[in-house]
């Protein structure tokens, strides 16, 4: 206990004494966390966008003018069950007659020409979103299959709008593959550059430091009093890059929501103020991690000895 | 209490640093070891304090064969002795009150012994109103009796002075050497290197010289004989 409120007492001692060493840590750990937050925000963009297409995917089951509606009932209770259907909504012809009416409500011709027929020329439909939009293949599949005809749905099925669709959907669905992939590459490189700037920064800042490391342990100071200190230190940059960071975001992220929603369609200020929490809880930790493992490998060098 | 058995050290083929010296240190001494730069003198200490390791033979301090020792005990084993140097090696990020204490934590001293225990060794060595000053405000006199301070804070068993003369001017070589020798009365082993003539011939203890990394001569009493 006592050994810990040394180590934590040198810590900031020695964070204090660094003076610009210090500072110009802080400074390269900000930038790393800068580009882990601007990923952060990158994502939930590239996430926001794609769902914003796949929600406007879907495949519709128009079926025959006069088909009873407890049939449609149980074969959406059928497409419900399978694992990949995430929604199934129900249009009745007498909506969808509605629908038709209000969307030609200017044109004149038209509704006249409706009107003439009387009867309700339009059946009902039911319309099929999945999980994935690589599932919709399966759920078209399904529709085909021998077990539909015999249980007598194949009658009552007019068209299925997937063959029409599937152009576009497998197109999107190589696209949302890529973008995902590249995204998650382009992370991943980011962050290994950042990891590597920030662990040969806090290696030189304690390089400066190694004919100390090898007096303490003369003096007769054990590895963790040595190595404590250091790690603090460490944590210190993670600490005040994790706040300089979150604060610079601020503005930028305001200037981007005021200016950038309508492109994006996203509103990223309202983004990072309502994730702040979980944004700080990421930053920090990465941080705090990255200044107390590249203190704890660059010390290793020297303590051995 | 310090024994050397025919140890041996070669960084390369052409320079052999120490050549198969056998040497004891008896609890109690005052040894003063001298040769010119290069002798193997560095090297000697170097082996007690286990910062390097021999070619060939062995060094024991006391029972303990201390190139064998594992990192804890080796940490343990350093405790036990104070070392001075000619650099003087202090943290110079610390102040001079913070070198000394710092020694005093790396053995685990609490903190009412560090507060009486710091300033009364600052007050011996003449620093008292130096203990807020850091290395790079004080003169090389003074950085060598801070760094004498701190090597005998913990009351070691043995001070081991490499040079700690050979940066000073000979009114503050003078004061070093009486208060190694003030030390040394009070029952603490000395090793002292040195290739100041002045610094042996004052202080009439046993000498041991150096040469091309082996002993060539061991005097009781001795003088200055290069």
């Amino acid at each position: 206990m006592i050994l810990l409120k040394r180590i934590i007492k040198s810590g900031f001692k020695n964070f204090k004494r660094s003076g610009l060493i210090s500072w110009a840590a802080i400074l390269v750990v900000t930038i790393t966390l800068s580009v882990i937050t601007t990923i952060i925000i990158l994502q939930a963009t590239l996430h926001f966008s794609l769902n914003q297409i796949k929600d406007k995917v879907d495949v519709t089951i128009y079926f025959n003018v006069g088909v009873p509606e407890d049939q449609i009932m149980s074969l959406k209770d059928s497409l419900l069950k399978l694992p990949e259907v995430a929604s199934v909504a129900y249009t009745s012809s007498d909506e969808a007659l509605q629908l038709f009416r209000d969307r030609h409500s200017e044109d004149y011709p038209t509704i006249q020409a409706l009107d003439e027929i009387k009867d309700n020329p339009l059946g009902g439909y039911l319309n099929v979103k999945a999980k994935e939009v690589s599932q919709y293949e399966n759920i078209a599949n399904f529709l085909k299959t021998d077990s539909l005809s015999v249980s007598g749905f194949g009658s009552i099925i007019d068209k299925v709008n997937y063959n029409q669709n599937k152009l576009v959907i497998d197109r999107l669905n190589s696209i949302i593959a890529g973008a995902q992939k590249l995204g998650f590459l382009i992370t991943l490189l980011l962050i290994i550059i950042s990891i590597i700037i920030t662990f040969n920064t806090i290696r030189l800042a304690i390089f400066i430091s190694k004919e100390e490391i090898g007096v303490m342990r003369l003096v007769g100071a054990s590895k963790m009093r040595v190595r404590g200190p250091f790690m603090i230190e460490g944590a210190i940059y993670g600490i005040i890059a994790t706040i300089i960071t979150l604060l610079l975001f601020w503005p930028i992220t305001a200037w981007l929501g005021r200016n950038m929603t309508g492109f994006l369609g996203l509103n990223l200020y309202d983004y990072y103020i309502s994730n702040i929490f979980q944004i700080f809880v990421i930053v920090l930790l990465s941080g705090v991690f990255l200044g107390m493992v590249s203190s704890v490998l660059a010390v290793r060098r020297y303590l051995n000895k | 209490m310090i024994y050397f058995n025919n140890v041996s050290k070669v960084y390369n083929k052409d320079s052999v640093a120490l050549e198969d010296v056998t040497l004891t240190v008896k609890e109690g001494e005052f040894v003063s070891i001298v040769g010119h730069s290069g002798a193997g003198k560095t090297t000697l200490v170097k082996m007690i304090l286990a910062e390097d390791m021999p070619t060939d033979g062995t060094v024991f301090f006391e029972s303990l064969d201390i190139h064998r020792l594992k990192s804890d005990d080796l940490t343990k084993f350093r405790r036990r002795i104070g070392v001075v140097f000619q650099d003087f090696k202090l943290l110079s990020n610390k102040t001079a009150y913070e070198n000394i204490a710092f020694a005093m934590e790396a053995v685990g001293k609490t903190e009412e012994e560090i507060k009486s225990d710091v300033p009364h060794v600052l007050e011996l060595v003449d620093l008292g109103n130096k203990k807020n000053h850091f290395p790079h405000q004080m003169s090389g006199g003074e950085k060598q009796r801070l760094s004498i301070a701190r090597a005998i804070i913990n009351q070691p068993e043995i001070i081991i002075a490499d040079e700690p003369t050979g940066n000073l001017d000979p009114v503050n070589t003078y004061e070093i050497v009486q208060i190694l020798k003030k030390i040394n009365d009070l029952g603490t082993t000395v090793i002292l290197t040195t290739h100041n003539k002045g610094v042996i011939d004052s202080i009439k203890k046993r000498v041991i010289t150096m040469e091309k990394g082996k002993i060539i001569r061991d005097d009781k009493d001795g003088k200055y004989a290069m």
